[in-house]
């Protein structure tokens, strides 16, 4: 017990760590959500699929464990080629299996969404193997650390921190500040009032979905850098987590999302001393349930009634 | 109302269904007479291979009844739906099994395995039901995969479930002094299970439990103003699935005498709603033709691998999108008309329900 309290402050910062990835995901689900009041399972998979193209672009551009350009930018690379294309992918999702269901049943989104993930899952394990792929994270990243006390912060770990948070402000402020951010709060608050007042609400879904995809295609590289290995299940459970983290923090709204992936990340880490490796994934899913038994009607942001 | 029914064939089926439970014998004589057909079949196959197969298809097309009642007549999205599967096969083989040593009576650990399915699905389902429906969409979604983990983790310190290695050498089934030995007895077993089901789906669909299920289903708010006891119904319905699931891991693991984690995938779910979808949610002809012809086309593609769930993938989104009722469905897709404008351009929504509109 006592190694276990002494891990605390390394957790915290792992915890930090994981919070920030869980959060970049869960925008996505959360900006979804708020407009379209669907759960896009394939979020995760697309996620799972930035991972790749970042694994790709090593793939591409290190060369026998040593970088056939300059470190810097094959991290630029990474990003560049993993934003757009699981940004890409998310729009294209939306136009091809979500747009067309639009006013039908509530259910034929969500099953056409699984048909989507249950795609992209299998269609890179067929590809690539079930085994995990390699990222070269030590040829690409210094390996400098901080020590914090009993604490050890590595270079990735600043790098995932920095950028989400930093991605994380300026979403926030694009969706408070801009024009287009109305637009998209607007649409959120209802759809079709908005598109009276002009706003071409198909356009403002499909950016939702290129931003949140695209964030989620960053948070795939991260954790890919971290990890320093992808493989096609990644996606799963880290969307279920991240959703979870949205509803924690009221799905629908953006900083509840972030709240609610660094509350998550933390619990994670900080009860993993404690429990069963292995069990880990447990825990976050009784938090699910447990927020869902504890806070029901606080969850869906201010209790809507259901519109009739 | 939209499916066949329409034209020529529409007729046939017609006086089909105007035969009521009637109509069933003839497929139950059909379903019997099957193995003599199969012990004399011309084929370049072995006969013990297609009286494999053919049971298999009644193991799904229960798995299937199953989930139909939770998403056909009641429109609840289980996404893991074959963690029922697994926990009433594991249940069974802790106790019946040379995992632990202990062999119950194969009735016995039958019972206590309906029991233990029921208790989990009704706990879960209180806990995720009285939701919105997306949210147990991701609870179910998020049970199937710590199922599976708690199957391949609980090996250690107390070894339950036997890890990655499954548990083997799971009892047969026997009542008294019979037992089911060999691949006939259990297709026997397993097409009587399925008929059972069958019979009681029939009784429900008219009932007043079916009545209310589908009446949440197509309009939860209207269902409710009505006095439908909402929650109770869905658990209920969550728990019904979940049960026929749970009985049918039973029956078809200790025909396969082993039972491993990986069976339990969410790919495994897909595949049973490939089969609810395919052959049309809520009909229960069309849910046993879905699983008939998913199995076999499982088999066929087996040689691809991971690609057949790539295909099931393309076509879940393709049937949404231009079938949602699946070959036989009666579940209406069809937006149901509100006072007041429009919700989305009238574009959208004749694209959405291309049937709905004729």
């Amino acid at each position: 017990m006592d190694l276990a309290l002494h891990q605390i402050p390394q957790q915290v910062v792992n915890g930090l760590v994981l919070g920030s990835m869980y959060a970049l995901i869960a925008l996505g689900y959360t900006m979804v959500y708020g407009i379209l009041e669907m759960i896009n399972f394939a979020h995760g998979d697309v996620y799972m699929a930035g991972a790749f193209l970042g694994w790709g672009v090593t793939l591409l551009l290190v060369r026998g464990g040593f970088p056939v350009v300059a470190a810097g930018l094959v991290i630029l690379a990474m990003f560049l080629v993993a934003m757009l294309g699981a940004g890409l992918l998310g729009v294209t999702i939306e136009r091809l299996a979500y747009r067309p269901l639009r006013g039908g049943h509530r259910l034929a989104p969500l099953i056409s969404a699984l048909g989507v993930s249950i795609f992209l899952e299998n269609i890179v394990s067929a590809q690539f193997g079930a085994r995990a792929q390699l990222v070269p994270t030590a040829h690409v990243l210094p390996g400098w650390q901080v020590s914090l006390g009993s604490a050890t912060v590595s270079f990735v770990d600043g790098l995932v921190v920095v950028v989400a948070l930093g991605l994380m402000v300026a979403l926030d402020r694009f969706v408070r500040r801009t024009r287009y951010g109305t637009a998209m709060r607007a649409t959120a608050q209802d759809r079709e009032a908005a598109g009276f007042m002009g706003i071409r609400v198909n356009q403002v879904i499909a950016v939702t979905f290129l931003l949140g995809s695209a964030l989620a295609g960053i948070a795939g590289i991260l954790a890919g850098l971290l990890y320093t290995e992808v493989d096609f299940f990644m996606g799963y459970l880290a969307g279920l987590k991240a959703f979870t983290a949205a509803v924690l923090g009221r799905i629908g709204n953006i900083r509840g999302a972030v709240l609610g992936g660094l509350l998550l990340g933390m619990v994670e880490a900080v009860s993993t001393p404690f429990v069963n490796g292995a069990y880990v994934n447990v825990v976050s899913f009784l938090v699910l349930i447990l927020v869902l038994l504890i806070r029901p009607s606080g969850l869906l942001g201010e209790q809507l009634p259901d519109k009739v | 109302m939209t499916g066949p029914g329409e034209g020529v064939q529409g007729n046939v089926w017609r006086s089909w269904q105007g035969l009521g439970g009637r109509r069933w014998i003839p497929v139950l004589v059909l379903a019997a007479a099957l193995p003599f057909a199969i012990d004399n079949q011309p084929f370049d196959v072995s006969s013990r291979y297609l009286l494999i197969v053919a049971a298999t298809c009644a193991a799904f097309a229960s798995l299937a009844l199953g989930l139909n009642v939770v998403v056909g007549y009641a429109g609840l999205l289980n996404l893991g739906y074959v963690a029922f599967f697994g926990i009433g096969a594991y249940t069974y083989a802790i106790v019946a099994s040379v995992q632990a040593g202990r062999h119950w009576p194969p009735v016995l650990g039958l019972l206590l395995a309906g029991l233990v399915v029921a208790v989990v699905a009704v706990l879960l389902g209180l806990a995720s039901l009285r939701l919105r429906g997306d949210y147990l969409a991701i609870v179910t979604l998020g049970f199937g995969e710590i199922v599976r983990q708690l199957m391949v983790n609980l090996d250690r310190p107390i070894d339950i479930t036997g890890g990655l290695n499954g548990i083997l050498g799971i009892d047969p089934i026997a009542v008294g002094g019979l037992q089911a030995l060999g691949d006939q007895d259990y297709y026997y077993l397993l097409v009587g299970f399925c008929a059972l089901f069958v019979f009681v789906m029939l009784r429900w669909e008219r009932s007043r439990v079916g009545r209310a299920w589908m009446a949440i289903r197509d309009d939860e708010l209207a269902a409710r103003c009505m006095g439908v006891n909402v929650l109770g119904f869905r658990v209920m319905a969550f728990t019904a699935g979940a049960v026929v699931a749970g009985l049918t891991g039973v029956i078809y693991y200790s025909w396969r005498a082993s039972v491993f984690p990986s069976s339990f995938t969410i790919n495994d779910t897909v595949t049973v709603f490939m089969m609810v979808i395919l052959g049309g949610m809520g009909s229960i002809p069309g849910v046993i033709l879905g699983a008939i012809g998913i199995t076999v086309l499982e088999e066929v593609l087996r040689p691809y691998g991971e690609y057949r769930f790539v295909i099931f993938g393309i076509a879940l989104v393709l049937l949404m999108r231009f079938r949602p009722q699946g070959l036989l469905g009666r579940f209406s897709f069809r937006p149901r008309p509100r006072p007041g404008p429009p919700a989305e351009p009238a574009e959208e929504d004749v694209a959405a329900a291309p049937e709905a509109t004729a």
